[in-house]
This record gives C-alpha cells, structure tokens and sequence, in this order.
C-alpha cells in the first residue's frame, strides 16, 4: 500500500488541516446519515408512513440538506429579553463537545486524529460539556419552557454521567488501557475461551456494561425515554424553544452528531471498533472507517430503535432509574469485572 | 322529610384562584413561579390555557381559562331554524360530530311528536358508535403522545382515517356530516357499504390491540399513568365529570344502557367497562375497552339492520310545538345534552348546550393540585377533551 | 348486499299519516297525563323540600320542578340526599322576553326565525323573565330532576351550589356572564368565556346579535323560492 504510506508523510500542518476538516466534516454528515436513516425513514414505517420520498429522487435522501439550506435562509431571531451573547454562544458549545469527541475515536490502526492514553476518559469529559451549553440556552432564552428544560437537561445529565462511567470503567479494567486505539487493540487481540479466530469483543463479557452505556447514552442524548428536557408535549422544545433558524440547526446536528459519537464510541468499546477478523495493516486502515460504520449503524438503530417506541419517564422516575438501578448495577459489573480480571 | 346530614363538599377558596388574572411576566414573590401553558400549546388541542403556579415542578395552584373559542351556538341557536342548527352544533365536538347532531335532532322530534324509522335509528346508531371509534381511537394514540410515545399517535390517526372514510362515504363529510334530518337520516347507505364496514372493524380491533402492546403492557407507560390524576367516583359526580372519566373511577353509569331509551341501544347486547382506580391508566383502559365494545356494537347492527324507509313523514316546513324538552346522549367524550325549549316557532327560544368536555374539565383545578408539571400533561391527556366542546 | 336498497329517501311510506297531524297536535299541556315514575319522583321531592315547590310537570318523561328562590340551595341539597342525584348536568339560566325585533318592521335581521311577542313561560311558568335552572341526575337510580327558580330582574341574585356540587363553580361563572345572575355565596364569581372587560350579558334576549345588526344574513341576498314553496318563505 505505498499510497497510503505516503499519506502519511506529509508535513504536520497539511496533516492537521486534512484532520481537522475532516472531523468537522464528520459531524454534519454524521448527523445527516442518522436524521435520514433514522429520523425520517425508520421512524416513518414503524409509523405506517412513508416519510419524504421526492427530494433528491430517490427515496427523499435530499430532504434533510434541504432542511439546512432552509435553516440557514431564516430569519436569526433572539427574544428582546435574551442574555444575546450567551444566547448565541450555547449552539455552538453543544456542537463543539460532540466535535471534541471524534478526535479520539479510531477508525483504523493508524486513522485516528489523536490517540490519547486517557481517551476514553476524555471522551467522556468532553461530551459533558454539552451541559454547560444546554444550561446557557434556557438562562438565555429568558423563558419559562427553556429554563425547565435546562434545569431537567442539567440534573439528567449529571445523573446519567455515574452510569456512563461506572459501565465504561468495566471495559477499561477489561483492557487494562483507557487509550480508544488500545481497547480495540484488546479485542482484536483476545479470545474467546481460547478460540482467538474473532477476538474477543467485549460485548461478549461486558454485555452488562453494553446495555448500561446504551440507556445512559440515551438519556445523555436526550432521546426518548429519557427526553423530559425538550419534551415536546409539555415544554414544547425544552432549551430549544427560542431557537430558530441556523442556531436551530445547530442545536440538531448537535443532538445527531453527538448520537453518531456515542453510537461510534459503543462500537468502538464493545463491538470491536473498525477490527474486523483478518483484517490488518493498510487493509484495515482503508476498510476500517467502513467497518467502524457499520457498526455503528447498528448500535444507533438499538438507540433510535426505542427512542420512537417508549414513552418518556417523569424526571423524578428518571433520577430513581439512574441512582437506584443503573448506577448499583455499574458499580456491581465493575466489582465482577475485577475479580474475574484477577482470578483469571 | 328526612335530611339526614347535609351533603355536600368544603369549598376550599385556593381551588378558586384568579391565577389568570395575575400579571404573569411580573412576579413579586419569587417563590413560586407562574407558567403559562397556552393558549398555544402542543398538548391543548386547541386553545386551552392552563395557568399554574409552580414551586419547582410542583403545581400548586392549577387555573384553566377557557373562552379562547367560544362561538356562542347558545346564542346563534336562538337565531336559526331547527335544520341549520345541525350545522352548528356539528362543530361542537368536532370529533364525533354525528354523535352530536343525534340528542338535537331526537329532541325536536320527541317536540314534534314523530319518529325516526326503525332503519334511520339504527343507520344513526351505526354512525354514532363510528364517530365514537374515531374519536377515542384518536384518543388511545395520542395518550402515547403525551407521555412522550410518537408512534402510536400516527397509529391512531392512520386507523382513524379508515373510519372516518366511512363515515365520509355515507354521509359525504369527513368531519362535519350534517346528515341527521328531522325524521329520519338524509340518504340510506350506498352500495357495498357493509362489507366495506365489517373489513375496517376487523383493523380497528386489530389496532386496538397493537395499542395493548404497545401502551397498555408498557412498564413506562404505566409508571407515568398509573395513580396520577385519581378522581374519586363521588367527587367526580359532582364535578359533573361524565363518560369514559367517570367509569373509570368505578361508577357503572352509561347513559345508553342507563338513559332513557333511544336509538337502537336498547336492543343491542353490549358490556359497559368500568374501572376502579380513578387514574389515568383507568381512563386509558376504559376507553380502550369501550373502543372494542363499539366495534361488536356496529357488527351487531350491521347484522341486524332492518329495511324500510329512512325518514318519517314530516312536514316541508319545520315548526316545532311549544314545549321544551331535555335530550341527553352518551357521547363518546361523555355525556352530551340539550335542553330545547321551543315555543312554536321554526327555531327554538333557547337551547341550553351540555357539553361533556366542559364538565369534565372543571375538574382540573382540583386534580391538578401537587402534581408534577409531566403529570398535568398525562392528565389533560387522559381527561381527553375537545376545545370546541369546551367552549361551544 | 341485499339488504342494502340504496332506495330514494324522499317519497317515505304513506304509513306514516300521523306524523303531520301529531306535529301540530301536540301542544304541551303538562298536567294530565304524568308518568308514574316522574310522579313518584316528586313526591320524594316534595316530600322533603316541603313549601319550597312552586310547580313541577313532567316533560317528555323528565321531572322538572320549579322551586321558591330562597330554597334553590335547599333544593339541591334536598336533590342530593334524598334523591340521591349525585350528578351535576348542568346549571344555566333562561332569559323568557321575547327578543326586540331589530330595526322596527322593516329592514333590519328578518332571517331569524319567528317568535311569538307574548311572554309565555314554559312548562313550569314563572314570576319574571329571568329564571335559573339546573339539571341534576343520578348515577345510581338513573333518573334526573329538571330544578328551576326565579330570580329578580334588576337585580338577579341566588345561592350559589359550589358547595353541594362543587361542578356549579364553572356553570355559574357562564350563568353570571351570560345572564348577570349573581351567585351568593360563590368563592370567586368572574368571567369564563369572556374577556375580563366584557360589557354586557350575551345571552339575555335584549343583547344583540350584533353579526345580524350589522349586516343581514348573507342567506337573505338572492334567495331563490324553493321549488313548490309558495306559502311561506315567499319574497315578502
């Protein structure tokens, strides 16, 4: 593969300028594949529709790119009694944190933007900065609807972190690296009592830890059954509520990238990442994206797959399900994990 | 005689508070916050506005303001003859407009002495128990909505559809048939209407179990709706709360096996669900129930449908007799009145609209008392109550 | 499909001679024939509201019975407990004056139907124009009672039933607005349906329908006879 060698020999600032635009590309069409798949065509047959069929020609695959152009045309509109500088600032601290997330997700033995020692605890760190931006719209929006939105988004998050953790700290005593690149490494490198043909993914033995960070995923997304911060029957749009326009659309590929990020991350951590069985070296680097797409597609279908069946829990439920179930059931599956890890 | 105890219920003056009346954009104690759910919002139906003070998410005080609609059919009812009064009171209960035309119409013939045909009454009773499938089948999908479920909406609006392409195909309105005449019904059924009756009462069972599954055997939904909201079956009563609300708080009332007789009721076999927990998970379940019982109800009467003419013998111009007369049905929102007081002119001197929503939302400012604000949602959801039968 | 004779709806059966005569016919005087049922049923009433009856009939089989106004409350309470009427229909008032022809003779809303000039007061009668009455049911026995009782004209007052049935709340909030009857006794009488600044009282026969004043019914311009129809609605 000298093409791809080569590639990587060029000079450190064209590297980070390609990288750069690279995850910044990522995010809005990451958000793109999800709203399409998942938003418009899933969602329509499980509800006996079609969803957009002529845009673009087939199957309406256009519809969300023109929604954006269409955002982008409307009017920027800000409440009088708006705080406007932070108004305007919290769209994009809420995109920033999904952005922040792809630099470490790998997605080949050399494709990664930065292969961090503590990856996935930056991962986490980075993706809770959503918070802060959650909680500067609803201040700034001088509502009513927005401010308890915020409120919900603030105590939700900060709840459903623990769980995040608690079921990711399994994987990482599983691999015994915090470094992304190296738990794909784990698996790729592990097996399954002693047959090593598929690695060893750690779905297999953190299957606890898989279905914890899926539903503390969920609510860190603010998806259904977990959306009490935008729900839409009683705080209309939550935070969101005063926005239009492209600071919307923000607010939207936000909430769909950053579903593409933990979709990536669940894949990365339990699924094998861009690994597949007998795959390696420049092979792997150029089918690894590919690979790491797919999976990642599915991990987002299990997510999009309940937020459009299950009604959404009441904020008090909510908070019992993560301080009462999710977080002792965590804190369990990392006790098993050790000892499983030192005995055997 | 006997006045054994004085009934009746404490007047308790914070039920009462003119919470619309404060300057909600100016507040002076900081405690409590006042929000404004309303007029436009997305889990009114319509034009409701629901004023509640907040300690946290807390309601403590609850105050809905009505009138965003009002029309005043009272009042226009006074100014029109007996036929074009259909029209108006079709837009009442938009959702099952046929079942509102029926108590008026039935009122000014029991006026005017005369009788619909037995086929007219049960070609109505037909079209009632439809309009009754479209509206709560409407209901048993948008509950999922309110507690935060999108697909079982789109069911229910997908089967509605059905239903209300029957009621489109006999009567020629989708929502507003205006097909009752005085005497008997405008047209008979048209061609293979029947079977075409009998394949989308095979859906609509087969969507009301999907709703089972989905709604009703759903750990979340029942977390969100059981125990929230309970009206006590007594209380309830009083408030004048009626149909599916009041059943579900345990009170075995129907006004179509328990009224007086009208329609082809009395000749049907039919089971009137109740619930004993008063909530709305009960309410849900109920109006479930009475869906699929609806269902059986038209089969029965499409097997049984007698021949003969559609409409009675009546004169050209209506004068209805002086007299007045109070008509009541079991509408599928609860029970809807008129009481019509005529003196012997082509319209009526008064008519006095009972509606079933406006009675049943009276309720809300007691049972919107210490509930979280998710639950005023699953409550108002599961009150179901149309805005123009609120407001008339 | 055999049962379905899509048969044309205009030319009903001559079986049905009756109907034209009954409808002219039936005037309603109330006092001979009374249903068992209802009869009993007042007699529970009378029996325990005692002097407070004034007049009862019984109309189209519902027992409507007229009650002094200091024993409105009464009657309600009497209704509740001893009727076992645990369920509020309704409460509203009716307004028995003719409504003033707009506009003298000529010109003006003529589409409206006709109503006789006379004061006539229903089934139960009544001392004045302005009367308030309410329905009350019983979810258990399934009978209703029709209760209604007079009020002053200039100032129209009477007990408020908020505390036997705390439904009346709303229902008289509309009476008060609708009819400018005031409730004593009410927590927080105010308007419902109308603005807070709203004068008047919509429903009393004397308020306009200020559509009709201002322009006629658009049913009125180019009005084609019916075809046959020579006899009333003619181009008068």
């Amino acid at each position: 593969m000298p093409h791809m060698t080569l590639a990587l020999e060029i000079g450190w600032g064209t590297t980070l300028a390609i990288k750069t635009l690279l995850v910044l590309a990522i995010i809005p069409v990451g958000a793109l594949i999800l709203g399409y798949t998942f938003l418009l065509k899933m969602m329509s047959h499980m509800q006996s529709r079609l969803g957009p069929m002529d845009p673009g020609g087939f199957h309406g695959w256009f519809q969300l790119v023109g929604d954006g152009i269409k955002f982008l045309q409307k009017e920027d509109i800000m409440p009088a009694e708006s705080d406007r500088r932070v108004f305007a600032m919290a769209p994009a601290i809420v995109v920033i944190s999904t952005f922040l997330i792809f630099l470490v997700v790998p997605t080949g033995p050399r494709l990664v933007v930065k292969d961090l020692d503590v990856g996935v605890f930056y991962a986490l760190a980075v993706s809770s900065l959503s918070v802060v931006g959650v909680l500067m719209a609803g201040w700034a929006s001088a509502n009513k609807f927005a401010l308890i939105g915020a409120l919900r988004a603030a105590a939700q998050l900060i709840a459903y972190e623990l769980p995040l953790l608690l079921a990711v700290v399994g994987v990482v005593i599983q691999a015994g690296t915090m470094s992304l690149q190296g738990i794909v490494g784990a698996q790729v490198d592990g097996s399954i009592f002693g047959f090593s043909g598929l690695g060893n993914p750690f779905i297999l033995t953190q299957f606890v830890g898989f279905f914890l960070f899926l539903i503390a995923a969920q609510a860190e997304l603010t998806q259904t059954p977990f959306d009490m911060p935008v729900a839409e029957s009683e705080l209309v749009a939550g935070y969101m509520v005063e926005y239009t326009g492209f600071r919307f659309l923000f607010f939207f590929i936000g909430e769909f990238g950053t579903a593409f990020a933990f979709a990536a991350l669940a894949a990365t951590m339990y699924l094998g990442g861009w690994a597949i069985p007998g795959v390696t070296g420049g092979m792997a680097d150029l089918l690894g994206p590919l690979v790491l797409f797919v999976k990642l597609m599915g991990v987002a279908f299990l997510m999009f797959w309940v937020r459009f069946t299950y009604p959404r829990l009441r904020e008090d439920q909510l908070q019992a399900v993560a301080w009462k179930y999710l977080i002792p059931i965590g804190l369990l599956n990392i006790i098993v994990t050790a000892i499983i890890k030192v005995a055997v | 005689m006997t006045s054994t105890e004085t009934p009746g219920f404490e007047v308790d003056p914070a039920l009462y508070s003119n919470l619309a009346g404060s300057q909600v954009n100016v507040e002076l104690d900081t405690g409590d916050m006042i929000l404004n759910l309303g007029p436009q919002h997305p889990a009114t139906h319509g034009t409701l506005r629901l004023v509640v003070r907040l300690d946290g998410e807390r309601v403590v005080a609850a105050d809905p303001v009505i009138g965003y609609m009002h029309r005043g059919y009272e009042k226009l009812s006074e100014f029109r003859t007996y036929p074009q009064i259909t029209t108006l009171i079709n837009r009442i209960d938009w959702l099952s407009s046929f079942a509102n035309e029926v108590p008026f119409v039935h009122g000014a013939e029991q006026l005017m002495g005369i009788e619909a045909p037995p086929r007219a009454q049960w070609i109505r009773t037909i079209l009632t128990e439809l309009s009754r499938i479209a509206t709560i089948y409407l209901f048993l999908g948008e509950m999922g909505l309110q507690v935060g479920a999108l697909t079982p909406a789109f069911w229910g609006f997908r089967d509605r559809e059905l239903v209300l392409n029957l009621i489109e195909s006999a009567t020629g309105g989708r929502f507003h048939p205006n097909f009752n005449r005085i005497g008997g019904l405008k047209d008979d059924l048209p061609w293979g209407w029947i079977a075409e009756c009998r394949t989308t009462m095979d859906k609509i069972l087969r969507g009301c179990d999907d709703f089972e599954d989905v709604l009703v055997g759903n750990e979340i939904f029942e977390a969100r709706t059981r125990g929230i909201g309970i009206i006590p079956g007594e209380l309830g009563a009083a408030y004048g709360v009626s149909g599916a609300n009041l059943r579900a708080s345990g009170i075995d009332w129907d006004l179509r096996r328990d009224g007086k007789p009208y329609l082809a009721y009395p000749e049907l076999d039919f089971k009137v669900w109740t619930h004993s927990d008063g909530d709305s998970f009960a309410r849900y379940w109920v109006r479930l129930q009475e869906t699929r019982e609806a269902v059986r109800m038209v089969i029965q009467l499409l097997d049984g449908l007698p021949a003969g003419p559609i409409m009675a013998k009546v004169p050209r111009i209506i004068k209805v007799p002086e007299g007045e007369v109070w008509v009541e049905t079991e509408n599928p929102l609860g029970q809807m009145g008129y009481y019509i007081v005529s003196k012997g002119a082509t319209g009526p001197f008064r008519v006095k609209i009972r509606s079933a929503s406006f009675s049943n939302v009276s309720i809300l400012p007691w049972l919107l008392r210490g509930v979280y604000v998710p639950d005023v949602i699953t409550i108002m959801g599961s009150l179901y109550f149309i805005l123009g039968d609120i407001d008339r | 499909m055999a049962d379905e004779t899509p048969d044309t709806p205009d030319t009903p059966d001559a079986s049905a001679d009756d109907a034209v005569t009954d409808a002219s016919a039936v005037a309603v005087e109330e006092v001979p024939a009374i249903d068992p049922a209802v009869a009993a049923l007042f007699e529970r009433f009378e029996a325990a509201l005692g002097d407070g009856v004034v007049d009862h009939a019984d109309s189209f089989g519902t027992l409507v019975v007229r009650v002094k106004p200091d024993a409105w409350k009464r009657a309600a309470e009497v209704a509740r407990a001893d009727l076992d009427c645990d369920y509020l229909s309704f409460i509203s008032g009716i307004d028995w004056m003719p409504a003033p022809k707009p506009a003298g003779d000529e010109g003006g809303d003529t589409s409206a139907p006709v109503q006789p000039d006379t004061m006539t007061f229903g089934v139960t009668g009544s001392d004045g124009r302005l009367q308030v009455f309410a329905h009350v049911q019983s979810t258990t026995r399934h009978w209703g009672v029709t209760i209604k009782t007079d009020v002053a004209d200039p100032a129209p007052t009477v007990d408020s039933w908020v505390s036997v049935y705390p439904g009346a709340d709303w229902h008289e909030r509309e009476c008060w607005e609708m009819y400018g009857v005031d409730f004593s006794g009410h927590p927080k009488i105010r308007h419902l349906y109308l603005p807070g600044e709203f004068e008047g009282n919509p429903l009393r026969k004397d308020f306009a329908l200020l559509a009709r004043e201002v322009k006629p019914w658009p049913g009125l311009v180019d009005v084609e006879p019916m075809p046959g129809d020579d006899t009333e609605e003619g181009d008068s």
